[in-house]
């Protein structure tokens, strides 16, 4: 039955039975997406600022036009200016210099988390879809369990129990978000190690860790791409809320989340220190949200 | 259908149960003690102090039993005396701050159906002309830009440069309207968004083609036909909105002032509260597993297709 349709890697006919045929068309299906995705003129615009923030967020220490951490009592609560562009805050500190280097801290959240959320995500995901059994209850049981809970409620919980920081904002972001892709891989491997070329793959004599790694997976990529771009923004937003409330980045360094937190009582008289930090945000959120959609809209057409 | 409630009810006990567990490992596997502040400023306690405290509150006990005796006397409604408020136990506190949460909540949800749903109407049927951008345009904000950065705007527009609405507070009416539509704007944003593409879908299917070929005018056609059907996998969304709703209320009620559980949660884990930090988490654990059961419940009456 499952040698009767076209042998897996060497389909010739390369548009349409992408799912059937992974090593070989995977490149296609990228470029294929990437030209889908340029013609979507949101999404250029929402990757173009992205790469523009990452840029910010290098080369903070050569653009920032002052330090971000130097108190300076002669100008506290200075107006917008041509020395300082966007004000000064309680303590005299330059806001452009402060928010320039919360970019650093926004990227290295949105990035570095989903580093660890994949490590940890994928592989969990893929091993109780593809072993089964008891495996695959023990890590469900756990993922429902962690899906009862309120991310951002244990998120909360675990940074106050560690303590604020960068490190532990990871370890937060890492320990709550892996479930999502964790769930997701593996009802794909779940979907795919029943599809014919994987059966034509074992039939060839492949065994269990070359089928799940070079053909499963590599199917199921599709989705876990999607679901990375949409985690980028969710942890940028993670770290903001966290800072907001005084539970994330630790002072001096700046955050933007942070910088509304301990603004927001001064809007009346201060809206500046408020207002730039808070655009910064919504900026980035929007950018990440229109890039994410892009790119969810580029890789499955079919789902717009 | 009666089975299917008792048994998604009784999953309910274990789940709580785990909850509770790893928060309490959570709890005590990190680092610091609610009798070694480490707040800055904060007076550390002699070791005899320490000693009678931990024993008053039985926190000399081992801690399996710590947990134990947590267990049994909350399954009688009994969470213990708060360790930040001393003279108040930690029922009294929740009785007094949910009812202000679930309010604000409440009025937020229906808020956001109500808008979220005429939107995503709005959207589908002048698809790709100035209402569906604008419907978009206003789903995506609320769906992306956290809703404390909302809130900064909405009270520099309503509060500073139109003076219709107070900056915070929780007396009368008119100090509900912001809180309740920052809270609303994100849940909106994600049921128009849904609304629009489950609307689409139906828009173009056969039986809307055959209720337009009999003859019925348009409005009818699409309230009646097309926005019954359009609402079914809408109805899933409502149980992450609950949680959004839930969670996002901590950020709008600090802004605005808002006498609710938004505060009390923050503070009793940067406190180490412990009786409070587990009353917290299991009240908001069990409400959102509730008001699961409930969409569930809710869908198969909406869907006849489904049944338990």
């Amino acid at each position: 039955m499952a040698l009767s349709t076209p042998a897996s890697g060497t389909s010739l006919d390369v548009g349409e039975i992408v799912a059937a045929a992974p090593s070989a068309v995977t490149s296609s299906l990228w470029r294929d997406a990437w030209r889908r995705l340029l013609r979507n003129k949101l999404a250029v615009v929402g990757g173009v600022t992205v790469v523009l923030l990452c840029l910010v967020a290098i080369f903070a220490d050569v653009l920032a036009p002052q330090s971000y951490a130097k108190a300076n009592f002669g100008s506290i609560y200075q107006f917008p200016s041509r020395e300082f562009p966007l004000g000064t805050d309680q303590l005299g500190r330059d806001v452009l210099s402060r928010m320039i280097y919360g970019a650093r801290v926004s990227m290295l959240v949105g990035l570095g988390s989903q580093v660890i959320v994949v490590l940890l995500g994928v592989p969990l995901g893929a091993l109780a879809g593809y072993i089964g059994g008891r495996t695959d209850i023990l890590i469900t049981r756990f993922i429902d369990v962690m899906y009862a809970f309120p991310r951002l409620l244990f998120v909360i919980l675990i940074m106050s129990m560690l303590g604020a920081g960068l490190i532990n904002i990871f370890i937060a972001l890492g320990l709550t978000g892996w479930v999502g892709i964790a769930r997701q891989t593996r009802a794909q491997v779940l979907a795919l190690k029943e599809k014919e070329f994987v059966e034509g793959a074992r039939a060839l004599g492949a065994r269990g860790w070359r089928v799940l790694t070079r053909h499963v997976l590599p199917s199921a990529l599709t989705p876990i791409v999607v679901s990375i771009t949409f985690g980028i923004p969710e942890a940028i937003f993670t770290e903001a809320a966290l800072s907001f409330i005084g539970v994330g980045i630790n002072p001096p360094t700046p955050s933007w989340g942070q910088m509304v937190g301990e603004n927001q009582q001064f809007l009346r008289s201060y809206w500046y220190l408020c207002v730039f930090p808070s655009i910064a945000i919504a900026v980035t959120m929007l950018s990440f949200t229109f890039f994410g959609d892009g790119v969810r809209d580029a890789l499955d057409p079919k789902m717009k | 259908m009666l089975q299917f409630t008792l048994q998604r009810l009784l999953w309910l006990i274990p789940t709580l149960l785990a909850m509770a567990l790893v928060t309490f490992i959570v709890m005590h596997a990190t680092p610091g003690s609610p009798l070694d502040p480490v707040a800055e400023g904060a007076n550390p306690l002699s070791p005899e102090s320490q000693k009678n405290l931990a024993e008053a509150y039985g926190l000399d006990k081992p801690l399996w039993k710590q947990f134990a005796i947590f267990v049994s006397k909350a399954v009688h409604g009994d969470f213990g005396q708060s360790f930040v408020y001393k003279t108040r136990t930690v029922t009294e506190i929740l009785v007094s701050a949910f009812p202000v949460s679930l309010l604000l909540g409440s009025m937020a949800l229906v808020l956001a159906v109500a808008g979220g749903v005429t939107l995503g109407v709005l959207a589908a049927v002048y698809q790709n002309r100035s209402w569906d951008y604008a419907s978009v345009t206003v789903a995506t904000l609320g769906v992306s830009v956290p809703n404390f950065v909302l809130a900064v705007f909405l009270i520099i527009l309503f509060s500073f440069v139109l003076p219709i609405f107070p900056t915070g507070g929780w007396g009368e009416p008119r100090q509900w309207v912001l809180p309740a539509i920052t809270l609303a704007l994100g849940p909106m944003g994600i049921i128009a968004r849904f609304t629009r593409s489950s609307m689409v879908e139906v828009i173009r299917s056969d039986y809307i083609r055959t209720a337009r070929a009999k003859g019925l005018a348009e409005r009818p056609v699409i309230l009646k036909h097309v926005l019954k059907n359009a609402c079914i996998p809408v109805v899933t969304l409502l149980g992450p909105l609950f949680a959004a709703v839930g969670t996002g209320s901590f950020f709008v009620e600090a802004i605005f002032r808002v006498p609710g559980m938004g505060r009390f949660f923050v503070e009793s884990m940067t406190g180490r509260d412990y009786p409070m930090i587990m009353a917290v988490i299991l009240l908001y654990g069990a409400f959102l597993a509730l008001m699961n059961l409930v969409v569930d419940l809710l869908y198969g009456f909406i869907d006849p297709r489904i049944r338990y």
